[in-house]
């Protein structure tokens, strides 16, 4: 757990990075920092590891002050994954993943077995992989490997500053679809940057919208997208949000509200798609081909109905739209 | 070509021994260099403001004609009765060796990727540790480059320390002009541009010995 409390940062009276900051992070809980450039997330999320420095209020991680624990100390028990990835290059991949265990002490044998674990976690072949350099990878393992390094200690706590920022789009989305398996089964208290909407509202549990240093809304991201607090919150997610939101909601969500379709056998040639997937690409691959409905499948590929455009309409009128309307009376 | 080889065949060996002492003077000079060199520009990496003045002075250093260093030495050392010979020359070489190898290592551990130490620290490694496993291995590239200018230059140099007697290849030079013997001026010249090109090529040997795989195929491809 990371609790932020009435955290402020300050270069000078008039210069304030972060303004009485207040929020925390739950065990085991993604909670993404998302916001304009400059608005202040970096800072914030480097004031947890104490690479800069907290003028006012405190951070309290796993029940310690953060100023009451040694830096280096701190540092080693925080998971820290940065945008460029930051792999050493003059070290293997097996020495850069095992630095921290290293570091602290950690016997040849321990570090072994845990540099095979993380890396069969990740899905990467530890024996191919370990005595290879950094520039022997391509951009995405390398960032895979950037995100195995900060889980080496077993940190509680990981903060992860824009870690896919770097990567085109479609690699983008699988690490991240992996990074979130890996998440189901490590539950790390974690602490991530980005200034991408689709990525916060994907990874988030909660996200702390930030401008200029104060929070304008902190909240999860159906809420967010369902109930802006306020002018800049609404503009911010765009006058798509209804759209955006689809991606929070999935085909199975819709079947257990309004049912999916009949299949209707007599037309050829459709497309399926999985009950897992999310609405938004159902919606985009409705609009995308000829055809009136896409076939729903199970995770066996069995056939389980047919979805279509006007069900997909009608859901985001009873689900979200009709959250919206709510917010707007309110 | 006959007298060439003629006069090889009777100053080979006085040639060779000659070569011998330029190359320890040189060799010496630079071990000392180092000693003082590297330490210094690791050291100056983490206090911005002498940083400044060492290498402004360093530049100066570097900035004054040989034979004037040399000749400043002279009375200094006379102080000791070492007025000539081995000791002025060597003082005068470590100290044009400082500046290619303080400024390289100063600059190259300052040029490391800044997100490369950022993550080392966000890591929680030390100082000491961030040096040693981060900084150093890859400044290496850099911080030998200076180390092999400041040996080529040293080599240069070393012969005006003929002059002050001193010795090594700068002897035939000397004499070679004072007698009008092109055979001398030639042969010495010759030598110290092979030694040079030697110990040179031993260096960058060395480099790529010592400098990681990781690195230099980065490098490569940069």
């Amino acid at each position: 757990m990371i609790s932020f409390k009435h955290v402020t940062k300050a270069y000078n009276e008039e210069n304030i990075a972060v303004n009485d900051v207040d929020f925390t992070v739950e065990q085991g809980k993604i909670v993404v920092l998302l916001g304009p450039s400059g608005c202040g997330k970096t800072t914030l999320l480097r004031m947890v590891n104490r690479l800069e420095s907290i003028t006012d209020g405190e951070i309290i991680i796993n029940g310690e002050n953060s100023m009451d624990l040694d830096a280096i100390e701190l540092r080693r028990k925080i998971g820290y994954v940065i945008q460029s990835n930051g792999l050493f290059p003059n070290m293997t991949i097996e020495e850069n993943v095992m630095l921290v265990p290293d570091l602290l002490g950690w016997s040849k044998k321990e570090k072994r077995e845990r540099f095979t674990y993380l890396m069969k976690l990740s899905g990467l072949d530890p024996e191919e992989y370990g005595k290879r350099f950094p520039y022997q990878l391509s951009g995405g393992q390398q960032q895979r490997i950037g995100v195995v390094r900060a889980l080496a200690a077993d940190p509680p706590v990981m903060l992860m500053d824009e870690p896919f920022g770097a990567l085109d789009p479609i690699i983008r989305e699988k690490i991240q679809d992996e990074f979130l398996q890996i998440q189901r089964e490590v539950k790390k208290t974690i602490l991530f940057v980005s200034h991408d909407i689709d990525e916060a509202i994907k990874m988030a549990d909660k996200i702390v919208l930030l401008r200029d240093g104060e929070i304008m809304q902190f909240d999860t991201p159906s809420e967010m997208l369902a109930h802006p607090k306020n002018e800049f919150v609404s503009q911010f997610f765009g006058k798509d949000r209804a759209i955006k939101s689809l991606s929070l909601h999935t085909v199975k969500d819709l079947q257990g509200i309004i049912g999916l379709g009949e299949v209707d056998d007599s037309i050829q040639d459709t497309k399926t798609i999985n009950v897992h997937q999310d609405l938004r690409n159902t919606l985009s691959m409705l609009m995308n081909q000829e055809a009136d409905q896409v076939i729903v499948t199970d995770d066996e590929g069995e056939r389980i109905g047919s979805i279509t455009i006007d069900l997909v309409q009608k859901y985001l009128h009873f689900e979200i739209k009709g959250k919206l309307s709510v917010s707007q009376e309110g | 070509m006959e007298r060439w080889l003629n006069f090889l065949e009777v100053n080979a060996s006085r040639i060779l021994e000659l070569t011998v002492d330029h190359a320890i003077l040189v060799t010496l000079a630079i071990v000392v260099a180092l000693a003082i060199g590297i330490p210094l520009g690791i050291y100056l990496t983490t206090n911005e403001y002498l940083a400044g003045v060492v290498l402004q002075v360093a530049s100066i250093t570097l900035t004054i004609p040989s034979i004037a260093l040399f000749g400043v030495m002279i009375p200094i050392f006379s102080l000791i009765g070492q007025g000539i010979g081995f000791l002025p020359a060597f003082v005068a070489l470590v100290l044009y060796a400082q500046l290619p190898i303080i400024r390289n290592t100063y600059t190259a551990i300052k040029n490391v990727n800044p997100e490369m130490r950022d993550a080392a620290i966000g890591m929680g490694m030390k100082t000491h540790q961030r040096l040693w496993r981060v900084e150093i291995p890859n400044a290496l590239p850099v911080i030998m480059a200076g180390i092999r200018t400041a040996v080529v230059l040293n080599i240069g140099i070393a012969v005006i320390a003929a002059y002050i007697g001193a010795g090594g290849l700068g002897v035939l030079i000397t004499q070679g002009i004072s007698r009008g013997d092109n055979y001398l001026i030639i042969s010495g010249s010759i030598a110290v541009a092979i030694l040079a090109i030697i110990a040179d090529a031993f260096l960058l040997m060395i480099q790529k010995f010592f400098t990681n795989k990781g690195y230099s195929q980065v490098t490569a491809e940069r």
